[in-house]
């Protein structure tokens, strides 16, 4: 018999897969904002409105690099309806997501770097007159010298498409050394090299952003946004805008989907609060789909050289990874993500020794950023694809060979990542069995294949964006006389369920039903900070803040209850909206009895909780990027079959396991790993956001191949194929009762399990994503010709990374610290972020 | 208005008595002004929502005279005398419809967005087809994307309702689709 799902039903006395005891923790419940979300009662961005709200468009630059001669309002000005413009000068500050990238201004001020850089702002009765006042404006430009590729940003160091940067147009560059890499390769039996690519792709959320912004006094703005981090739209608004913070309130709205491509501040943000500052007027501009692929921030195109010493048994002994990301045209997350395309690549099996070189070089395209994995897909796919190579040549199974060499639980890497709970093993052991792995890998008939790949992510980032010691996250309870509990979280909701996660953790503690919570979330003037629902932290972080917050409400309203009992305040048991005596549970009262209790003993009742992750062992420059505090980790067969004749290849079947610690609500993580297999899918088969070149007469520009939902290709559908899921719960002590995430970690093993399963199916190699039909064509026709059987990039680029920084690893008896600092050219401290006090402050 | 009396850059208005979710509406707007725009901006029906104004994916479908049709391909001037139905039209009183409680449960709507197209479509599909097979929902919705949940909980939701709707009480979703498979070599511990 199935267990009722409502939550006002009576709740199913099933323990949790690990055997713990919860009231409401590890059952399946209907999510906070379910019935809002299937009656449309959810109030987007852009199905607010307010009286006398007024719209605005960008005018988007049609050149991908130039400079601005003018800008022509006259025509524009003359059209009907409209009430006013912006242009750059009005926002010199500039602004940017990272301390270390302030490079880009609400409205260009010089040049524009993209085709879609927005260049002036309008605004106008009707969202109507303010489309076609925006066609009525004239922007002249000079078009400046193009760079398309990381190759040309290489070869082209000068003119610059920005002033800042590591060298030339190489926005990011480094190199480092963990351990004795040399010596690790000398170890080996054999050393294996490929190169691979990973295509961009994009967030493709449904829900285009749109922002809403109105003033209540002279001085003060309200944002309502898509926004997946409205505390750093805030930071960036009070740069730009030049108010305090205080007077500056951001709302994000529940998001229509965000997967990384929400949480940059954006251009048509600013510019709304601008405008209503301006006007005096609410205003509001939702994107249009084609801007949407503007706004981009997606998955980084990376390639690939992967290097590895390898012993007969399979052991890795030593790994040089170099990857080149092309960044597009400003910094946004990049140098957090080049950081991520080498940073995780040693928690999931021992790497003793491991050197990582990376660039990120900007060229004249929409600008990359973090999507779903930021940064960690493209590495992880080279090394999976890498091992399933390995363990062929080595005629080994690549399961097994996996198998040996895990990561232990409780063990620091040879990067000095602090690993917690290890669930990989069991992840392996559950796709492998309920695959029929042993029997069916390699033995399939021709055109029929598995194929295996592993991953890990972070449950929330170690460090903060900007230095402070202030928490991440942050939880405020009010509790009255009515029983009812009042939850400030300023955690954004963008789908994956945070509300829920916040107020089931939270009605767990308090033993009350989940209605009789009250959420109040992402709004900056009445919530404690939250940094944004990125990084898969919001469970671990906002979760730990839930706890605490809860913890200490429990405890007051214990005393107040205990007293009236006259039993110890700590033998008391709060479940199924009761307080009671554990030992004699007639011994109580109703949690609002206890509450009223409490009240009357201690005044308006309030509570708090903080979180602030645990310090990171790494202390070198780059140790700030990859910490967390729990990692998790997945584990994928896919069955594929694919037409040799025609390269036409179909997946069948995904099984995927992944170690979530504890679930707070299975349903919901079931919902989480189907989507990751999802848009893993979609990226392995199909999804690539890329460009084309026009013809030199016609500038030479380049331009979206397709920036429209027809041409960008997603899975619908009827392209899904079964999915097997396996919830792995090995509780993790640093996770609010054991939870870790789930977003992003099962997308991970998707794209390399698709590549192997090719390979097992027809026996040739397709080493970049997405793949298309032709490429397997091309491979299999290359193999019968005699040559490689396989179907990728041929080289890396040649770039000089200078001396690496040389970090001793635990096993070398390190302490965490780079031992070569001046020699390598690199400035002390761990990370990305300034560590300046004032970038506390507020925008930089 | 004649369309002889516009002046430049204005648009010639029509007046039209629109029928939505069994209410009548009197209401004016452009000529080219499309059945979205003026569900959401005229009628401040906003639960119809819009993720590329071009029919390429799903999100705005609502449903004319029982039938799923893209509401930002579809001119408002030519929906008079037709029975428009939305999201916010599914509700009984302040009873969920079963696809709506059903959806709300499985967690087969994530973010949401997509949700109320997928919803009437599949109300639509179940008033012509009160027990689909598997493959003839996936048909039915192969035009309306959603990003978050990989299909498979909108699946499974739908056949619960459509289970509900038929008057099947007994039928309930896979154990494993809320729980996941049951660990192999722990003799399906979860079953």
């Amino acid at each position: 018999m199935h267990e009722p799902l409502d939550p006002s039903k009576k709740q199913d006395q099933r323990k949790s897969p690990t055997g713990r005891d919860f009231n409401l923790v590890g059952k399946p419940f209907r999510r906070v904002d379910g019935r809002a979300k299937v009656t449309g009662q959810t109030r987007f961005a852009d199905d607010l409105s307010f009286p006398r709200m007024v719209h605005m468009k960008l005018v988007r630059s049609t050149v991908p690099h130039a400079r601005i001669v003018d800008i022509d309002l006259s025509e524009a000005e003359k059209m009907p309806g409209v009430l006013g413009f912006l242009t750059g000068e009005s926002m010199p500050n500039p602004f940017g997501i990272l301390p270390v990238s302030q490079d880009e201004h609400a409205l260009c001020v010089d040049k524009v770097r993209f085709v879609g850089d927005p260049v002036v702002a309008v605004a106008a009765l009707t969202e109507e007159q303010a489309y076609e006042a925006s066609l009525a404006v004239k922007v002249e430009y000079e078009s400046l010298e193009t760079i398309a590729t990381v190759e040309e940003a290489v070869a082209t160091p000068e003119p610059r498409i920005h002033d800042y940067g590591d060298e030339g147009n190489l926005h990011k560059k480094l190199s480092m050394q963990f351990g004795d890499t040399d010596a690790g390769f000398e170890e080996a039996d054999e050393i294996f090299e490929d190169v691979m690519y990973f295509e961009g792709n994009t967030h493709l959320p449904m829900e285009q952003h749109a922002t809403v912004a109105l003033t209540e006094e002279v001085d003060r703005v309200t944002v309502y946004s898509s926004t997946q981090t409205p505390h750093y739209l805030h930071r960036s608004l009070t740069k730009v805008l030049e108010l305090p913070a205080s007077r500056i309130r951001v709302i994000a709205c529940p998001n229509g989907g965000g997967f990384g491509g929400k949480s940059d501040p954006f251009n048509h943000e600013v510019c709304a609060a601008k405008m209503a500052l301006k006007l005096g007027r609410p205003v509001k501009i939702s994107l249009s789909r084609e801007e949407v692929f503007y706004c981009h921030r997606g998955r980084h195109p990376v390639l690939m050289k992967i290097r590895t010493g390898v012993k007969k048994d399979g052991t890795l002994t030593s790994q040089h990874l170099q990857t080149a990301l092309d960044g597009g045209a400003y910094g946004s997350y990049g140098v957090a993500s080049t950081y991520y395309t080498g940073a995780l690549q040693t928690v999931t099996y021992n790497l003793p020794k491991y050197r990582f070189d990376s660039i990120r070089a900007f060229t004249n395209k929409a600008p990359c950023g973090p999507k779903r994995g930021h940064g960690t897909p493209q590495p992880r796919f080279a090394f999976e694809v890498h091992l399933d190579k390995i363990a062929h040549s080595l005629g080994l199974d690549p399961a097994e060979m996996r198998m040996q060499q895990l990561v232990p639980a409780d063990s620091v890497t040879s990067n000095w990542l602090k690993v917690g709970s290890m669930g990989l093993g069991k992840c392996i052991e559950a796709v492998v069995e309920g695959s029929g792995w042993k029997e069916r890998h390699g033995n399939l008939p021709e055109g029929h294949g598995l194929g295996l790949a592993c991953g890990s992510y972070l449950s929330g980032a170690g460090l903060p964006i900007y230095w402070n010691h202030m928490p991440q996250s942050g939880v405020q309870l009010q509790l009255d006389r009515s029983g009812g509990v009042a939850l400030f979280c300023g955690e954004t909701e963008i789908g994956q369920g945070s509300d829920s996660v916040v107020a089931a953790i939270t009605a767990e503690v308090l033993g009350i039903d989940l209605k009789d919570i009250r959420l109040c979330v992402a709004d900056t003037d009445l919530t404690p900070v939250d940094l944004g629902s990125y990084s898969s932290r919001v469970t671990l972080m906002a979760g730990n803040a839930a706890l605490q917050a809860a913890e200490r409400a429990r405890d007051l309203v214990a005393k107040g209850a205990a007293k009236k009992l006259e039993v110890p305040a700590n033998e008391l048991v709060f479940a199924e909206g009761r307080v009671f005596h554990g030992e004699n549970p007639e011994v109580g009262m109703t949690w609002q009895e206890a509450v009223i209790e409490a009240e009357s003993r201690f005044g308006t009742l309030g509570t708090t909780g903080s979180y602030i992750p645990p310090r990171s062992p790494g202390r070198y420059r780059g140790a700030g990027v990859g910490p967390s505090p729990a990692y998790s980790y997945s584990a994928a067969v896919v069955e594929t079959r694919v037409d040799p004749e025609t390269g036409v290849y179909r997946v069948e079947h995904v099984w995927m396991a992944h170690d979530v610690g504890q679930c707070i609500n299975p349903a919901m993580v079931m919902g989480q790993i189907e989507g990751s297999v999802y848009m893993g899918l979609g990226e392995a088969m199909m999804e690539e956001q890329v460009y084309r070149r026009l013809p030199k007469k016609r500038s030479n520009a380049l331009v979206h191949k397709h920036p429209s939902m027809l041409e960008y290709k997603s899975p619908t559908f009827a392209d899904m194929p079964g999915v097997t899921s396996y919830i792995i719960e090995d509780p993790d002590p640093n996770g609010p009762f054991g939870a870790k995430e789930v977003g992003q970690g099962p997308l991970l093993p998707m794209m390399p399990a698709v590549a192997n399963s090719i390979f097992d199916a027809v026996g040739v190699r397709v080493d970049q994503v997405p793949i298309a039909p032709h490429m397997i064509r091309q491979a299999i026709e290359a193999r019968d010709k005699g040559k490689e059987a396989r179907f990728g990039p041929k080289k890396f680029p040649e770039v000089d990374f200078g001396t690496p920084l040389r970090v001793p690893t635990p096993e070398e008896g390190g302490d965490g610290k780079a031992i070569n600092i001046e020699e390598a050219g690199v400035r002390e401290g761990t990370g990305t972020m300034t560590e300046r006090k004032d970038a506390v402050k507020g925008g930089e | 208005m004649d369309s002889q009396d516009q002046k430049a850059g204005e648009h010639q208005q029509v007046f039209r008595l629109l029928n939505v979710n069994g209410e009548p509406h009197q209401t004016g707007f452009s000529v080219h002004h499309s059945l979205l725009e003026v569900l959401r901006e005229q009628l401040n029906l906003t639960g119809t929502k819009h993720g590329c104004e071009l029919g390429e994916c799903g999100t705005c479908t609502v449903l004319i005279d029982g039938q799923p049709v893209l509401s930002c391909l579809e001119l408002a001037a030519e929906c008079e005398g037709r029975e428009i139905t939305t999201v916010e039209g599914m509700m009984n009183g302040n009873d969920l419809h079963p696809l709506q409680e059903a959806f709300a449960d499985l967690g087969a709507a994530q973010c949401g967005y997509c949700t109320p197209g997928i919803l009437v479509t599949a109300k639509a599909l179940l008033e012509e087809n009160p027990e689909p097979t598997r493959d003839e929902i996936v048909s039915a919705l192969a035009g309306n994307l959603c990003r978050c949940t990989g299909y498979h909980k909108i699946l499974e939701g739908i056949e619960w309702a459509a289970a509900k709707m038929r008057g099947d009480n007994d039928y309930t979703p896979p154990k494993e689709a809320i729980y996941g498979d049951p660990l192999p070599g722990e003799g399906g511990s979860h079953a």
